[in-house]
């Protein structure tokens, strides 16, 4: 039970990773909260969506319940997704930062764009739950008592390149290291000549393309409707912090760890009680260590 | 006609009540710049200590006392102003975009525990036959909404002319103090925590009043009165109305429960019922719509707060 538990946790975890992401950076560099960043996982699996209904799903190749053309209607949509989250920052969030508004108002208005978002989606595809395949697929045992869909296993490996793709933009990529110097120290970033505009755009694509993965690998398993992303609001919140705004191994981590307690916990708890526990964890994380597993201490973090 | 007036009736009823849950938030956000995005988790406590204590008898059920309605009211407010304390003693010390998600989740979880503790709450089904105050008076449907709004118009007043009163105060201007500097405000000694959490507590009462007049009012309580898109629903009113306003906060409650209930009504008349997700959308999607453009062209909302500059300021 325990190690069929772990396995989940891994598998919702490395979804979970992907979508705090955006959330992450979007704290550390643009410093707020994005409550709409939930709803783009939503944009980016129904847009992928609308893809699969043109072009089919293609035929399930080797175990997996889709073949190469999901992937290439997911990469377009994701592609959508974060132009998407650009295109919302240049008519929203910019605004606001460059009238110098609190940082709140910025929250506020995430909000009004999260259930605009959102109720976008119940305005051009209904309330209805729609799935990508109808193909029914069989668990595989990969270790003893240890069952995962054969989906997972693929969305895990995918979640591990794209990360690891990540990893190596931000450590070597020019536009990379300026968005690591603007999340350290934005004033500075701006004093050595970066272009924080760019690396607001950057982020905002990156943040939103994850997102749309994210979405879409939720919806893989097994459905896609209004509120997939809205329910991993607080799940997307408690990696990034847990983790430590601002770095990509706390996301991973972060979303790991929050996968892995949602799934141990749920043997304990009644699954009622499901969306309750990320925020739990996060409670705990705000008022053990507000800074996150990786965050360094600084003023002002709690 | 009569009809119509009836309507108005009821319709006033609910923009008071909304009322007075706005001036909660804005005595939080507007004067003390704490931000609570679990309001309906607040009032959702008001509502259902409303419920489990005045509800007449019932197998089953934990609670279900059937006590008095004023003796509901009174613990409405005393349980939430308890929770609330519990809640703020924990995270009132958090950054404020942190207190949101917190709060966001707080207000998630009452909603579960509402769904699944069914003993005590009945569960999706809710609770029914919750006592109504000198319903046997005002025996018909009419008679009863129109004395329940003069009860809520004498509350609201009553809470209105309070939080003046308070907010004029040394201790109205020790919260306005905080959320301009708070640095300055503990250096001439008092404790931001304090004042803060007093803010939180006090605001969150009303919630929770508000929420025990909501259901004492309709007479039955399911969880899904208490969902999220309440918590925006109110945050809009503050910000339409003008937060650091209690005019603003009530006339951002008639505001945006005016612009809901107009869109709602155009929905059922010309949206065909097979469409009526979407057109539930549309309503939403004004009220966001409302949010945004709101913090874009009237940052301030339509009052907005009142200068305070001291008379001596020119000189």
């Amino acid at each position: 039970m325990i190690w069929q538990a772990l396995a989940d946790g891994i598998l919702t975890g490395a979804v979970i990773a992907l979508g705090a992401i955006g959330v992450s950076f979007t704290l550390q560099i643009m410093r707020f909260a994005n409550f709409s960043h939930a709803e783009l996982l939503t944009w980016g699996a129904y847009v992928t969506m609308v893809f699969v209904a043109f072009a089919g799903p293609g035929s399930p190749t080797s175990g997996l319940s889709f073949g190469w053309q999901m992937m290439a209607a997911l990469s377009l949509a994701a592609f959508l997704t974060g132009l998407t989250a650009w295109a919302l920052d240049r008519v929203l969030f910019r605004r606001l930062r460059h009238r110098g508004a609190q940082h709140m108002t910025l929250v506020f208005a995430s909000f009004g764009a999260a259930l605009v978002l959102r109720h976008l989606i119940v305005l051009i595809w209904g309330h209805d739950s729609r799935f990508y395949t109808r193909e029914l697929q069989m668990t595989i045992e990969v270790f003893p008592g240890v069952r995962v869909l054969p989906d997972q296993v693929f969305i895990l490996l995918v979640a591990l390149v794209v990360l690891t793709a990540l990893h190596l933009f931000l450590r070597f990529s020019r536009t990379g290291i300026a968005m690591r110097a603007t999340a350290e120290n934005p004033a500075l970033a701006q004093c050595c000549g970066m272009e924080v505009d760019k690396v607001i755009r950057a982020t905002w694509i990156i943040g939103g393309a994850l997102a749309a993965a994210a979405g879409v690998f939720t919806g893989l398993t097994p459905q896609v409707n209004p509120d997939v992303g809205h329910q991993l609001l607080l799940p997307l919140f408690a990696a990034a912090i847990l983790g430590g705004i601002g770095s990509l191994a706390g996301a991973v981590v972060g979303g790991l760890l929050v996968g892995i307690a949602e799934n141990v916990l749920l043997l304990v708890v009644s699954p009622g009680y499901k969306q309750a526990m990320s925020f739990m964890l996060l409670l705990v994380v705000l008022l053990v260590r507000p800074q996150g597993i990786f965050g360094e201490r600084k003023e002002g973090d709690r | 006609m009569s009809g119509l007036v009836s309507y108005l009736i009821f319709f006033a009823c609910i923009v008071m009540i909304l009322g007075i849950v706005t001036i909660g938030l804005n005595l939080q956000w507007g004067f003390t710049g704490i931000f609570n995005a679990g309001v309906v988790g607040f009032y959702a406590i008001g509502g259902y200590t409303q419920a489990i204590l005045t509800a007449a008898p019932a197998a089953g059920h934990l609670g279900n006392f059937g006590l008095p309605w004023i003796v509901g009211i009174a613990a409405a407010m005393v349980v939430t102003g308890l929770a609330a304390w519990l809640i703020g003693w924990i995270t009132i010390g958090l950054r404020d975009d942190y207190l949101a998600i917190t709060s966001f989740g707080i207000a998630v979880t009452i909603q579960l525990v509402t769904l699944n503790w069914s003993e005590l709450t009945g569960g999706p089904n809710g609770l029914t036959r919750i006592a109504r105050p000198l319903a046997s008076v005002f025996d018909t449907p009419a008679a009863f909404n129109l004395w329940f709004l003069v009860l809520l118009v004498l509350v609201t007043a009553a809470v209105y002319t309070a939080l003046e009163r308070m907010l004029q105060s040394p201790w109205g201007r020790v919260l306005r103090a905080i959320r301009e500097d708070e640095l300055a405000a503990v250096s001439l000694g008092k404790s931001a925590r304090n004042f803060r959490l007093q803010a939180f507590v006090i605001g969150s009462m009303l919630m929770g009043l508000a929420g025990a007049l909501y259901v004492s009012f309709i007479g039955f309580v399911s969880p899904f009165d208490f969902l999220p898109i309440f918590t925006f629903q109110v945050w809009a009113m503050l910000i339409v109305g003008g937060s650091g306003n209690n005019r603003g906060a009530l006339l951002g409650a008639l505001v945006v429960w005016s612009i809901w209930t107009a869109s709602g009504v155009a929905v059922t008349k010309f949206v065909p019922p097979s469409f009526a997700a979407q057109g539930a959308a549309v309503q939403v999607i004004l009220i966001g719509l409302a949010l945004i453009l709101v913090l874009i062209y009237r940052p301030r909302g339509l009052l907005g707060e009142r200068a305070m500059v001291s008379r001596h300021a020119d000189s």
